[in-house]
């Protein structure tokens, strides 16, 4: 900038500064964030604070509001189904739990240089590019009792076939199975780009020191591995609390909201049973969650930096 | 949360996006009429329309059946159509009772369709206003495979009794007697719909529909009991759930299954071959002393409010009226024309319909359309966990009531 130079204290003279200079410390990192501030704030903390305001309500979307206060939330601790959800989501979340490990499994058996290598880790990541749509409709096909393969195998073996999309103690662990598809993928790639990263100094001491098998990689490439599994845990905790797409796709919530999570009954009620009052006090429950999970998040995330 | 935000947002975005590029002299028609005979039906009457209006533009977009009931709201909320497809009943009357339909009854009067619609008028009328046009109806009963019955000697059933003696009888011969798929609900509340009116009537059963009885009456249970007569004895097909209506349809068709409790858009999706071998028979009676009544959904349009293009959206409710473009589209769809001057097809499923109609001493539009929309919904999903899970009928039918008395309290 053209004041940089006005601004040295030539000659050991002190320079008048401009209120501009004077306060540039903080005003230049507010300018800079003002606009995404202010984004933030009305895409992001606005409607939050408006759907908490719509969750002591009742509404149906299209007439009048009737405030409520705490009604919502009262049927809502009464509600069976939201106690399902509950459970669910905590399902999604343990058992999602496995594509960072599987991905950093699918990760190390890729990582190597054989002819062609390429092609086989593209086809590994395939179903990351795919729609979950279309997983969800092609899984969908797979669990056909009648007509699809899982079906068709089980009883090749001398099995009863599993309706899992209609039985109620097998449909979430069916959705589950095929979002793990996706986001095994999606781990993996994350894992490949950390193996590409490894410091081949440390590898060759660890050598030099006697590790090889399981000691080197739990001693040696796992903790360099660390930024990588990081991420990984944290898009799949967020994939996992998220989880929507699938269950609409896949079942809407049935049989009889038995494979509905939060995210889903939150909007079965607002969209299909017009009340989005109750929908938006699921919402409010669902986002208490996160804030906690996120809270804890960052708590240890400082922790760890200081 | 963000994903979810925008996979709402981008669901009411898509039913906006139709309604955004609109010019002077365009006519914007969202339809629900996504199954191939409805569409073509609705693509050829547009076609008519716009030769009969060379100056008027008709955009039709055409929208999932299922994902239209969702949709429509966000469009009636935000940018209008001019013509939106719908539902007579209390489905219509929802949109009527917050101001989001236009008032049509000089479109009735100047085309005369008190006297050609007189049939369907209540339907359609609230507070003496008339909200929409209809363009089909349709009736429901048991489609069956007659080849199936010939073979084994079967003939039809008039009585439940005799009913349950031919489920009994396909079931020792190897075919599952019904088939059904309860994915989507509300096939099952055809069921519960029929046995309704066959064991408790019509007035009774539009009583329950408007939530004035308990669902743990035990008129109410009685119709469970018989209900529950089919599912202790296998009829129904096994993992109806995870079926959508026409998903189940494969089961009749490759003769796994004999019968179908469905309406008569179910006739266009015969396959050739089976055409012939597929006939109709009327639900059977249960209690001889109750009138026979039958389930005869309506189909409409209508005019939102704040619709851009009025005038043309009136000079198309007009003629999607006359009885020639009635005759036309209903030929299509394989349902019956409402206009009493337009013939009805000479299918042999339509004339059966018809009469059937006419001599039923009174219909009903259909559970989830005679039934507040959040009372429809979480009775089909107990209708549908009835029929999976039997022995769960009591929590089932509490919970039932306690949505009735927060609906209708």
């Amino acid at each position: 900038m053209a004041d940089l130079t006005a601004a040295q204290p030539t000659l050991g003279l002190t320079v008048h500064l401009s209120f501009v200079e004077r306060n540039q410390k903080w005003m230049a990192p507010a300018v800079f964030l003002a606009p995404a501030l202010f984004m933030f704030l009305v895409f992001v903390v606005n409607p939050i604070i408006q759907s908490i305001a719509v969750s002591l309500t009742e509404w149906d979307g299209l007439g009048p509001k009737e405030f409520i206060g705490l009604d919502n939330y009262r049927e809502l601790f009464d509600d069976p189904v939201f106690y399902t959800a509950i459970r669910n989501n905590i399902i999604w979340l343990v058992l999602f739990m496995l594509a960072p490990a599987a991905g950093l499994a699918i990760a190390l058996f890729l990582n190597q240089k054989v002819l062609g290598i390429r092609l086989v880790k593209s086809l590994f990541f395939f179903p990351f590019v795919i729609s979950s749509v279309v997983v969800g409709l092609v899984f969908a096909w797979f669990y056909d009792p009648n007509f699809g393969i899982l079906g068709r195998v089980l009883e090749g073996i001398g099995l009863e076939a599993i309706p899992v999309l209609s039985d109620e103690n097998w449909v979430t662990y069916g959705i589950i199975v095929a979002a793990l598809w996706p986001q095994v993928a999606y781990t993996m790639i994350l894992y490949l780009t950390g193996l590409n990263n490894l410091n081949p100094e440390v590898i060759e001491a660890g050598r030099i020191d006697g590790a090889k098998g399981w000691s080197m990689l739990w001693n040696v490439i796992l903790p360099q591995l660390r930024p990588a599994t990081f991420i990984a845990v944290v898009v799949t905790v967020i994939g996992a609390l998220r989880s929507f797409d699938l269950v609409a796709v896949m079942t809407a919530g049935g049989p009889f909201s038995s494979s509905t999570v939060l995210a889903y009954y939150m909007f079965e009620q607002s969209i299909f049973n017009f009340r989005m009052g109750y929908g938006a006090a699921i919402a409010t429950v669902l986002f208490v969650i996160m804030g906690v999970y996120i809270a804890f998040f960052l708590w240890r995330m400082l922790r760890e930096e200081h | 949360m963000r994903k979810l935000a925008s996979t709402i947002l981008l669901a009411s975005g898509l039913a906006i996006a139709g309604a955004m590029s609109v010019q002077a002299g365009t006519l914007v028609i969202n339809a629900n009429t996504s199954d191939p005979g409805p569409k073509q039906a609705f693509e050829e009457l547009v076609e008519r329309f716009e030769a009969a209006n060379p100056d008027v533009d008709v955009e039709l977009n055409i929208f999932d059946h299922e994902g239209f009931k969702t949709t429509v709201r966000n469009f009636l909320t935000s940018q209008q159509p001019d013509i939106i497809t719908w539902f007579a009943g209390n489905r219509m009357k929802t949109f009527v009772d917050r101001d989001l339909l236009e008032d049509v009854s000089d479109v009735w009067q100047d085309n005369g369709l008190d006297t050609t619609f007189a049939s369907s008028k209540s339907a359609l009328t609230i507070d003496g206003k008339q909200y929409g046009v209809p363009y089909s109806y349709y009736q429901w009963g048991v489609y069956y495979r007659q080849d199936i019955f010939d073979d084994l000697g079967l003939s039809v059933p008039a009585t439940w009794d005799e009913f349950m003696a031919v489920n009994a009888t396909l079931k020792e011969n190897g075919v599952t007697p019904i088939t059904i798929g309860t994915k989507f609900l509300w096939t099952a509340a055809g069921w519960f719909d029929y046995l309704n009116v066959r064991i408790n009537g019509l007035d009774f059963h539009l009583d329950v529909a408007a939530g004035n009885v308990p669902y743990t009456d035990d008129r109410v249970r009685a119709v469970f009991a018989k209900w529950q007569e089919l599912l202790d004895s296998g009829y129904f097909i096994e993992n109806h759930a995870s079926y959508s209506w026409q998903e189940a349809q494969a089961f009749m068709f490759q003769g796994d299954a004999a019968m179908y409790l469905i309406g008569n858009f179910f006739v266009p999706f015969f396959p050739e071959d089976l055409a012939d071998s597929i006939s109709f028979f009327p639900f059977p009676v249960i209690d001889p002393s109750v009138a026979i009544y039958e389930d005869a959904p309506t189909d409409t349009v209508h005019i939102p409010k704040g619709a851009q293009n009025k005038e043309d959206a009136r000079k198309f409710l007009a003629f999607i009226a006359q009885a020639d473009n009635q005759a036309e589209i209903n030929k299509l769809l394989g349902t019956l024309p409402p206009n009493s001057e337009a013939p009805i097809g000479d299918d042999r499923f339509l004339q059966a319909g018809f009469e059937l109609l006419n001599s039923a001493a009174g219909t009903a539009q259909f559970y989830d359309r005679d039934t507040d929309p959040e009372m429809a919904k979480i009775g089909m999903q107990g209708f549908q966990e009835f029929m999976v899970k039997p022995d769960r009928l009591d929590a089932i039918l509490e919970r039932l009531e306690k949505a009735r008395q927060r609906i209708y309290g």
